[in-house]
Order: C-alpha cells, then sequence, then structure tokens
C-alpha cells in the first residue's frame, strides 16, 4: 500500500518536473511576445501620449490609408522581398550544389568565403556598404579609373540606386546564410542519384533543377519563410546604409515604426497600429507558405 | 588513366572554380576593405587606397576620444554573454521537458509557443518600452536580455537534439536515486555539449549583433552597445571613414574570432531546429 502511494507520487513527481522544467520559457514567451501584441492591438485603438490615452476605434488603421510615406514603406520592403529574396535563394542553393561536388579542391576555402559575411553584425555590413557606394566611395572610384564614369555617382541619393544598393548588400549578407541549409540538405541526398542521373546522360542543369531542387524542397520552403519573415521586419539596413533616403525612397515599414515611435513626436498608438499590420503580414505569409508547403508533399 | 580522367574532371570544373572564385572574392572583399579603412586616413580611403596603411592608432585614438569606445565593448560583451548563459538554460531545459516528458498538452503548449515566431519585433517594441519603462530596467542588463532569452528557434532545438538523448540514461539514473533536476543537470547537459556549443554561438551572435532592441531600452550612452556605437559614427555631416571603419573593426573582431574558431557550431547553430 505504501510503496503502491509512493510509486504514484514518482509519477506524479516527474510529471510535475516536466511541467516546471517548461514553465519558465512558456511564462517569459508569454510575457515577451504574446501579452505585448494584445497589448500592441490595445494601443493600436488609442491616441495620444503618456497617461492621456484615449480610446479612439480604429481612427489610426484609418490614418494608414492616407500615410503616403507608411505606404511607400510597404512598397519598398515587398519590393526588397520580391526581387532579394528569390534571387538570394537560387544564387544559394547554386553555390551549395556546387560546393556539394565531390571533385572539387578548396571546397572548405570557398565555403568560408561564402559563409564570412555572415560574421559581420547587420549595422556593420550596413556601414560598410553605406561607404563603399558612397559619392567619394570606392565604387565610384573604381568607376571613375576605368573611365565609365566622369564624376562621382551618388548612388544613395537617387531613389532607384538605393534601392538596388540595399537589395546588393542584402544579397551579399544572406546568401551564404542559406547556403548553410541547402548543404545540410545536399548532404541528405545520396550521392548515387546524382551518379545515376550522369549516366542517364543529364547534365549539370538538368540535374539542378530535376534532383536538387526538388529534394530540397522542404529546405527551401523553411528558407523561403524565414526570409521573407527578415525582410519584413527589415530595419538595421534601412537606417544605417541610406537612413531611409532620400526623402524616405528607401524607407522599411519597421524603420518608420520606430521614427513614429521614437523619433519627432511619440505617437505609440499610431506606431502600434502600424505594427499590428506588419504582424498580419507576417502571419498571413506564412500561413501561405506552410500551406503550399504541405499540400505538394 | 586515373590520373587522366581525375585531370579531365578537373578541366570540366574549371567554369565551377571561376565562379566560386569571384563570389569568394566579392564575399570576403569588402571586410578586406573594412580592415584596410581602418589603417588609412579619411582622405586615402576616399581617394580610392585598397592597400593597409599606417593611419590605424590616430584612427583608434579620434574613436576614443569621441565615443566610449571600452565602456561599449565592454557592455556588448556583458549583455551577450549574460544573454546566452540565461538563454541557454531556459530554452534547454525547456526543450529537454517538451521532448523527454512529453505528452498530448506540452505538444499542444509546444505549438502555441511556436506561434511566437510570427510576432514582429517592431510589433512588440513599444509595450516592452512601457512595460520597461515602469519596471525601471532602461539601460540594465536584464532589460537588454529579456525579449532574448526564451526564443522558440532555441526551445525547437534543443527538443529536436534531446530527441537523440537515450531514455535508459535516465531510467538508470532514477534508479540511482537522481531527482528529476539532477538528472537534467548531471546527464542531459554533459552529454549534449555539442549542442549547447552550437547554441552558444549562435545566441551570442544574435545578442552582440542585435540593434533594434537595444536603441530602444538603451538610452544612456554609458549603457550603449558596439553597434549603437558605431552607427553613432555617421550622424553627423562629414563621415571620417578611416575613424568609421576602425569602429566597425572592434564591433567584428569578436564575431569574426567565433566565426573562425567556431564555423562548425556556428552552422550547426543556424540550421539546428531543422535536422
Amino acid at each position: 500500500m505504501i510503496s503502491k502511494k509512493k510509486g504514484m507520487s514518482l509519477v506524479a513527481k516527474q510529471r510535475a518536473a516536466g511541467w516546471a522544467f517548461l514553465a519558465p520559457a512558456t511564462i517569459l514567451i508569454a510575457i515577451m511576445s504574446f501579452y505585448p501584441m494584445i497589448r500592441a492591438f490595445i494601443l493600436s485603438l488609442q491616441t495620444g501620449t503618456g497617461a492621456n490615452m484615449k480610446i479612439v476605434g480604429f481612427s489610426n488603421y484609418a490614418r494608414i490609408l492616407s500615410d503616403k510615406v507608411f505606404q511607400q514603406s510597404i512598397i519598398n520592403t515587398f519590393l526588397y522581398l520580391i526581387i532579394q529574396v528569390p534571387i538570394m535563394l537560387i544564387l544559394a542553393i547554386l553555390l551549395a550544389q556546387l560546393l556539394n561536388n565531390k571533385d572539387l579542391r578548396l571546397k572548405g576555402v570557398f565555403r568560408t568565403c561564402v559563409f564570412l559575411p555572415c560574421a559581420t553584425s547587420l549595422v556593420s555590413y550596413a556601414l560598410i556598404f553605406r561607404c563603399l557606394f558612397a559619392q567619394d566611395g570606392l565604387i565610384n572610384n573604381v568607376l571613375i579609373k576605368l573611365h565609365i564614369l566622369n564624376t562621382g555617382y551618388n548612388f544613395l541619393g537617387n531613389s532607384t540606386s538605393a534601392k538596388i544598393v540595399i537589395i546588393l548588400a542584402l544579397i551579399w549578407r544572406w546568401t551564404g546564410y542559406n547556403m548553410v541549409f541547402y548543404l545540410a540538405g545536399l548532404q541528405n541526398i545520396e550521392y548515387s542519384v546524382y551518379e545515376a542521373a550522369k549516366i542517364d546522360g543529364a547534365n549539370g542543369w538538368k540535374t539542378f533543377w530535376k534532383i536538387t531542387v526538388p529534394l530540397l524542397k522542404p529546405t527551401i520552403i523553411m528558407t523561403f519563410i524565414m526570409s521573407i519573415n527578415g525582410t519584413l521586419q527589415l530595419f538595421d539596413e534601412s537606417v544605417n546604409l541610406t537612413k531611409g533616403g532620400p526623402a524616405n525612397s528607401t524607407i522599411t515599414m519597421s524603420h518608420y515604426i520606430y521614427n513614429t515611435c521614437f523619433m519627432n513626436v511619440p505617437n505609440f498608438g499610431y506606431a502600434s497600429a502600424m505594427a499590428f499590420i506588419v504582424f498580419i503580414m507576417v502571419a498571413v505569409l506564412a500561413l501561405i507558405n506552410m500551406k503550399v508547403g504541405d499540400t505538394r508533399d | 588513366m586515373t590520373k587522366k580522367n581525375k585531370s579531365a574532371s578537373q578541366r570540366r570544373l574549371i567554369p565551377t572554380y571561376i565562379f566560386l572564385v569571384i563570389v569568394s572574392f566579392i564575399s570576403v572583399f569588402p571586410l578586406y576593405w573594412m580592415i584596410a579603412a581602418a589603417t588609412n586616413t579619411s582622405t586615402d580611403v576616399s581617394r580610392g587606397k585598397i592597400i593597409p596603411g599606417t593611419y590605424f592608432i590616430e584612427n583608434f585614438r579620434n574613436l576614443i576620444s569621441q565615443q566610449p569606445l571600452w565602456g561599449s565593448l565592454w557592455n556588448s560583451f556583458f549583455y551577450a554573454i549574460l544573454t546566452t548563459i540565461v538563454c541557454l538554460l531556459i530554452c534547454s531545459i525547456a526543450g529537454y521537458g517538451f521532448e523527454i516528458y512529453h505528452d498530448k498538452a506540452k505538444d499542444g503548449l509546444f505549438s502555441v509557443l511556436l506561434l511566437a515566431m510570427m510576432v514582429p519585433q517592431v510589433a512588440t517594441m513599444v509595450p516592452l518600452f512601457q512595460m520597461f519603462s515602469k519596471a525601471g530596467l532602461l539601460n540594465t542588463a536584464v532589460g537588454f536580455m529579456m525579449p532574448m532569452i526564451s526564443t522558440p528557434f532555441m526551445i525547437m532545438m534543443f527538443r529536436q537534439n534531446a530527441r537523440a538523448f537515450p531514455v535508459d540514461i535516465i531510467e538508470a539514473a532514477r534508479i540511482d536515486g537522481l531527482n528529476e533536476l539532477q538528472i537534467f543537470f548531471r546527464m542531459f547537459i554533459p552529454t549534449m555539449r555539442s549542442t549547447y556549443a552550437a547554441a552558444a554561438v549562435i545566441t551570442f551572435m544574435n545578442a552582440w549583433n542585435s540593434y533594434l532592441w537595444p536603441k530602444v531600452i538603451m538610452q544612456d550612452n554609458s549603457a550603449m552597445t558596439m553597434p549603437m556605437l558605431i552607427a553613432n559614427l555617421i550622424t553627423g555631416y562629414v563621415t571620417d571613414y578611416g575613424m568609421l571603419m576602425c569602429g566597425v573593426l572592434f564591433c567584428s573582431i569578436p564575431t569574426m574570432i567565433v566565426f573562425f574558431v567556431l564555423q562548425k557550431q556556428f552552422a550547426e547553430g543556424i540550421t539546428g531546429a531543422v535536422k
């Protein structure tokens, strides 16, 4: 009788231990993510500052419809997304495929080089690119020496070229990062599959599209979701590379929301409304991606 | 015969080599340029000099006379290391709990926690700023680390890796009279050293590089981190390239060292949760 009771309490103890182990992490996520998300929604229905917040309903959301800068920031963010993410991911898969060749020498050196940009902080590389593409920066110096340009071109002062610089910088920083996922994924593909394809007469290009890409599909979907998530939250690059300029033409959503909160006249209510829109975008795109990933498998 | 085959296959790889050399050059060059620029005068840099110079000491002196470099370096190290230790502890024990003691309720809770991955930083930034300023956590290390120490990604990584932890060990340890917490500390942590290493590298990098959140809550110059410090260097009208790149260099050295020494763990940390 006693031993039975003790045995049950042991199981109960284990169950309690299990819950106790995940309690700190769970509570922290609840307080640091879920609760602030609810607060953000409540804030988005309010206006005013500090203790004088008034509930105004959805007028903050209505204001978004007439806010040209926020609309510009949405367009910019999606432009970066649509152009940068596919180029980067295709380049990353291609590099992973090339580096997965067992005849290739110096594999480790190439991999380290391509992966190296990940070692720099986002602010660091944004500043490096800002200097490289400055009017008296290295890129202009080279172009002048090659007689392509007569005087330095103001890359960051023109809205189109500034956007291109941001996209190039993003590709530079994140291609190696994504390549690491694909290299890990490729290691799960048997080399004999490629050998068989070679015997069947498939060339490199065909092997790439018919074998590598389909077999890496789960990895591709995951990196796609991560890239979308990251791009929708771009902040460091916009702040430090272009400062959002010229005239807000490269500003991202996060950058504009930050400015609304902490620059000029703080407006937490309106900022929260915009932040909530970002949340909805992230959630919807992630769900679409997961659905696409599900149905084709 | 085989030698011939080998050289033939190498010859076929020539375009691959050319492509990889170009990509490697583009990847490495901006970082090389950063180091070269840190050792030259601003004028030399803007004239396009890309060979390392002898002006590093002066750039460094200018930097420490304008910005609290040592304080920020210390802050960044302190915040990042503290965040890494606490994050690893909380997330590993949670991942372990979710995997080893899993049942329907815990699996359900886990999928709820995963939703936190979709919560963007800008959305929680304002409410957290209000909460933290009320709690007096502005400009503190605790304020810095709080939103970073429990992440779905890390919990998932430890949960995934805990799958490989043999249940026999737990059973044996229980028979030996160890309680559940002791099993975690004495059995799980030592066995999972490589997972901890990978998780530590990735958490340290993320904490060191974080910018938006420190910018929000670290309002005193004395609480500033390295990314904030180097971002301050471009606020003036004229940029001193040499000094700026000197600052960028100091912000990058720790993560570069971590990268070169622990590259394998870094790669594992990035892909850790998806295996």
